[in-house]
C-alpha cells in the first residue's frame, strides 16, 4: 500500500493564539482509505485538513502528499489535484450547476466536449438527472441537492485525494443518511483517498475505514471504527463513544 | 412667458452647447473615477486596517465644500474644466471606493474559500467569482456617483469649466430668471435620463448574473 498523505511532526500555531491549533501531529493515510477526522469544534480538525491543500501552511513539520513535500509545490497547482468540499457548500451562485462543476476542468482548459461529458457523468454519479439540473442555478436547488453538486464539482478533475469539511453538517437527518450512503458508494468505486472532517460521532464511525479522533490539537486515537469503539485509547475517546451508545440505550 | 420663448429660440444652441459640455465633463470624470477607484479598491480590499483608513481620508475630503475645493486647486491646476474634473474625481472616490471595497469584501467567505481551495489563482478568484458577485454593489455605487457628479459639476462654472453651471451662474449674476430655470431644468432632465439608463443597466445585471427577477 502506498502512502497518500503523511504528517511528520506538524504543528500549526495561529498568530496571537495561546495554544497550538494542531500540536506535533504525525500520522499516515494509506491510499484508498476514507479517514474520518472527529472532534469537537476548536479541536484542530479543520485546521489539520486545510494544511493538506495549503489553505494554511504549518508552523513547523512536514506534510507529504504521495511522497512529495507539499511545502515545495505551487499551492495553486496542488489544489487542482485535490478535491475540496466545505460545509457552506460554496457553490458559485452566479453560475449554473454545469458551470460550477466545470470549474476545475475550465481552469485546466479541457475541451468543451470532454467537460460536458464529464458533467453528465458526475451528475449521474451523485443521483441528479443531468437534463433536469444542468442549467439550474444553486438557489433553485435544495440543500441536499446543492451538496451533491458540491461533491460532483470536487470530483470533476478526478483528484486522487478528496478533502471534505463537514459537508453534510447543515443537512437534515434523512438526506444526510442518503448522502452518506452515496458517498460510501462513490468512495468504494473510485478507490481514491478521502479525508472527511465531522463532529458527528455516528457519521465518523459509519463512514470511516479509519477514524482519527482529535482533541486540543492532538490525535487521541487513530484506528478502525471497531477498535475505537471496543478499545478506546483514553478517557476522552471513551466518553465520546459512550455518548453515542447512551443515545441508543435511551431508546431501549 | 414671451421672454422665456424668445430666449429659448434665440439661444437654444448655447443651451445645447452647455449641455454637451456638461455631459463631456461628467463622462470624462466618470471614466477616470471608476478606473482610479478600481485600482484603489483592489489594493485595499483585503487589508482591513488600511481600507478603513483610506475610507476615513476619503470621507474627510468629501466633507470639504466643493466651492472651496475648486478654489484650493486653482493654484495647482489653473482655471477651466480640467480642474473641475480633478475635483469631481476626488469627490467620487469616497462614493466609489466605498461601494467597490464593501461589495468585494462582502462576497461570502465560504464561496471565496471554495474558489481558492479548488486551485484558482488570485486573479481567477477575482475575475470569476469576486468581481461578478460584487458587481451589483459596484454598479449601485457608480449610480450614486453619476448623479452626484452631474450636480457638483454645475459648480465647476465658477472656475470657468463651462457646462450647465455657466448658464445657471450667468442667470444669477444678471438676475435672468429664464437662464436659471433652463440651467436647473436641464440638470434635472439629465439626472432623470441617466437615472433611467442606469436602472435599466442594473436590472440587466441582476438578471444576467444573479438570475433574480426584480
Amino acid at each position: 500500500m502506498s502512502i497518500a498523505v503523511e504528517f511528520k511532526d506538524v504543528t500549526k500555531k495561529f498568530a496571537g493564539a495561546g495554544a497550538n491549533a494542531v500540536d506535533h501531529v504525525s500520522f499516515q493515510v494509506e491510499k484508498g482509505e476514507l479517514v474520518t477526522i472527529l472532534g469537537t469544534s476548536g479541536c484542530g480538525k479543520t485546521t489539520l485538513m486545510k494544511m493538506i491543500n495549503r489553505l494554511y501552511d504549518p508552523t513547523s513539520g512536514e506534510i507529504d502528499v504521495f511522497g512529495e513535500d507539499i511545502a515545495r509545490t505551487d499551492p495553486v497547482l496542488l489544489r487542482r489535484k485535490i478535491g475540496y468540499v466545505i460545509q457552506q457548500i460554496g457553490l458559485f451562485p452566479h453560475m449554473t450547476v454545469a458551470k460550477n462543476i466545470a470549474t476545475v476542468p475550465d481552469i485546466l482548459k479541457w475541451d468543451k466536449e470532454k467537460t460536458d461529458q464529464r458533467i453528465d457523468e458526475l451528475l449521474k454519479l451523485v443521483n441528479l438527472d443531468p437534463e433536469e439540473y444542468k442549467s439550474r442555478y444553486p438557489a433553485q436547488l435544495s440543500g441536499g441537492q446543492q451538496q451533491r453538486v458540491g461533491l460532483a464539482r470536487a470530483l470533476a478533475a478526478d483528484p486522487q485525494i478528496m478533502l471534505l469539511d463537514e459537508p453534510f453538517g447543515a443537512i437534515d437527518a434523512i438526506n444526510r443518511s442518503n448522502l452518506q450512503d452515496e458517498l460510501l458508494a462513490i468512495h468504494r468505486r473510485s478507490g481514491k483517498t478521502f479525508l472527511f472532517v465531522t463532529h458527528d460521532v455516528t457519521e465518523a464511525l459509519k463512514l470511516g475505514t479509519k477514524v482519527m479522533i482529535m482533541d486540543r490539537g492532538r490525535i487521541q486515537q487513530f484506528d478502525t471504527p471497531r477498535e475505537v469503539l471496543d478499545h478506546p485509547a483514553n478517557d476522552y475517546v471513551a466518553s465520546l463513544m459512550k455518548s453515542v451508545v447512551e443515545g441508543l440505550e435511551f431508546l431501549k | 412667458m414671451t421672454r422665456f420663448l424668445e430666449y429659448t429660440t434665440r439661444h437654444y444652441d448655447k443651451l445645447i452647447e452647455a449641455l454637451l459640455e456638461h455631459l463631456q465633463m461628467v463622462g470624462v470624470t466618470l471614466v477616470i473615477s471608476i478606473v482610479l477607484a478600481l485600482v484603489i479598491s483592489l489594493c485595499i480590499m483585503d487589508r482591513k486596517r488600511i481600507s478603513s483608513w483610506v475610507m476615513r481620508v476619503c470621507s474627510m475630503i468629501y466633507a470639504i465644500p466643493s466651492l472651496a475645493l475648486f478654489a484650493l486647486l486653482i493654484p495647482l491646476t489653473g482655471l477651466g474644466s480640467s480642474t473641475a474634473v480633478v475635483v469631481l474625481v476626488i469627490y467620487n472616490q469616497y462614493i466609489l471606493v466605498r461601494s467597490f471595497t464593501e461589495g468585494l469584501q462582502l462576497v461570502d467567505a465560504g464561496i471565496r474559500e471554495a474558489a481558492v481551495g479548488m486551485g484558482m489563482t488570485k486573479w481567477q478568484v477575482f475575475i470569476k467569482v469576486r468581481f461578478p458577485l460584487a458587481l451589483d454593489a459596484m454598479v449601485a455605487g457608480i449610480h450614486i456617483a453619476v448623479i452626484s457628479t452631474i450636480g457638483i459639476a454645475t459648480i465647476g462654472a465658477t472656475i470657468g469649466a463651462g457646462g450647465l453651471g455657466s448658464i445657471l451662474f450667468d442667470g444669477m449674476r444678471t438676475q435672468n430668471g429664464v437662464k436659471i430655470v433652463w440651467g436647473t431644468v436641464l440638470s434635472v432632465v439629465l439626472v432623470l435620463a441617466v437615472n433611467g439608463l442606469l436602472k435599466l443597466a442594473e436590472k440587466k445585471i441582476k438578471k444576467g448574473i444573479y438570475h433574480m427577477e426584480t
